[in-house]
């Protein structure tokens, strides 16, 4: 089972509330690269089966062009996340998002539900993906586990809200309380190859504030980041675009890379640096991002 | 599908529609306000009488308030308002009732 998908771009991951029509029906014009259909903390608790339905009708009547669908689903411990993964599979989703994330447990039996779900609405297999949110100081150290526990999950997500809760802290807006969990989630998600993306920032008076976040977030190697306004769009895709000169050498790489493979040379250099071919994901995505950005009109 | 009380989904947000579903004896009774209802007040009446046909119900008085909703809005509306009066608690026919 391969999804080609698994390895998508995706630098920021918009907030929606699936109980509002006025949020759902449009957010593509905002251009972000993934959408968060929310049916947990945003939906009031009475209107759970309403945004069900509006859930559904959403997947299979607007046309997101090409923006990936993922759906956060309610959480293990209630009684609403089974319906919730049967709806958004009949619908079409792309991706399910789990919440509370604790365990490789907790993403098996969810994946196990979504392949349940895939034969009884006839989609293939392995079609929907997963993420794990990471709420808690246990979900956190249990990041390498659950990194691994399943084929289908492409990434997971610090939800920092809960886990500075439980680390029974508040958040300072410096990030303090969030660098082991950060350093620790990007350095399981590299171990196991699927991505890693940091929690929201909410004040969004504070704009200035939310730029240097999302530049030390980058820095670190997070792929991306949970957004709750469209405003903050277009800060992180300028952040993410690489620059010119990174595009130049990872152009140069890729080709040599493949040149020099063809003519059984495995180590060589560019521009006065060492190259092998532990270098080509690194220009690969590099270039991705380029063309993402639209700032690459290359060949590759 | 039998229509046990009244029951409302949806709001009176802009893109949303407020659905009210009630019992009643003898076929359906459709009210429509809209602010849009010359250029559209056809196709949301369409729209609402193919969801409830497809949920089965047959006799109900149904009040639609529109503001603006998408055709994908009015049917998760309906349908939800015609479950909670229907006091619908099982597995959702996702695809077959609710298409």
């Amino acid at each position: 089972m391969s999804n080609p998908d698994k390895y998508r771009l995706r630098r920021t991951m918009m907030f929606l509330n699936c109980q509002k029509p006025s949020l759902i029906k449009d957010p593509y014009v905002y251009k972000p690269d993934s959408i968060m259909l929310d049916l947990e903390d945003a939906v009031a608790e009475r209107e759970k089966d309403a945004a069900r339905y509006s859930l559904y009708h959403a997947l299979q009547e607007i046309d997101y062009r090409g923006v990936e669908r993922v759906v956060r689903i309610n959480g293990l411990d209630t009684n609403l996340w089974r319906e919730d993964i049967r709806c958004a599979v009949a619908g079409g989703c792309d991706s399910i998002r789990i919440p509370k994330t604790e365990t490789a447990d907790d993403v098996r039996t969810v994946e196990y539900a979504i392949a349940e779900a895939e034969r009884e609405f006839s989609r293939p297999e392995g079609s929907v993906l997963i993420m794990a949110a990471l709420e808690s100081a246990r979900g956190v150290i249990n990041a390498m586990s659950i990194c691994d526990s399943s084929e289908r999950l492409f990434g997971i997500a610090l939800s920092g809200g809960d886990y500075s809760k439980d680390l029974q802290v508040p958040i300072s807006g410096t990030g303090v309380e969030f660098m082991g969990a950060r350093q620790h989630m990007v350095i399981a998600a590299r171990a196991a190859k699927v991505q890693c993306f940091d929690t929201v920032w909410t004040n969004l008076d504070d704009m200035e504030g939310f730029r240097k976040e999302v530049e030390v977030i980058h820095a670190m190697g997070f792929d991306g980041k949970s957004i709750v306004n469209p405003r903050q769009i277009p800060v992180v895709h300028e952040i993410y675009t690489p620059s010119e000169k990174s595009v130049i050498f990872a152009e140069k790489v890729i080709k040599e890379i493949e040149t020099k493979k063809a003519q059984g040379i495995g180590v060589f250099t560019v521009d006065g640096k060492m190259i092998d071919i532990a270098f080509y994901d690194g220009a690969k995505r590099t270039i991705a991002l380029a063309k993402a950005s639209g700032v690459y009109k290359g060949d590759l | 599908m039998e229509i046990k009380k009244t029951a409302v989904a949806g709001t009176l947000e802009s893109s949303d529609c407020m659905v009210t579903i009630e019992p009643a004896k003898k076929g359906i009774e459709l009210e429509l306000e809209s602010s849009v209802i010359r250029q559209y007040g056809r196709q949301i009446r369409k729209v609402a009488l193919t969801t409830l046909r497809r949920l089965g119900v047959r006799n109900a008085r149904v009040s639609i308030v529109d503001k603006g909703a998408l055709d994908c809005t009015i049917k998760a509306r309906v349908e939800c308002a015609a479950m909670r009066a229907a006091e619908y608690e099982g597995r959702i026919n996702w695809g077959g009732m609710i298409r």
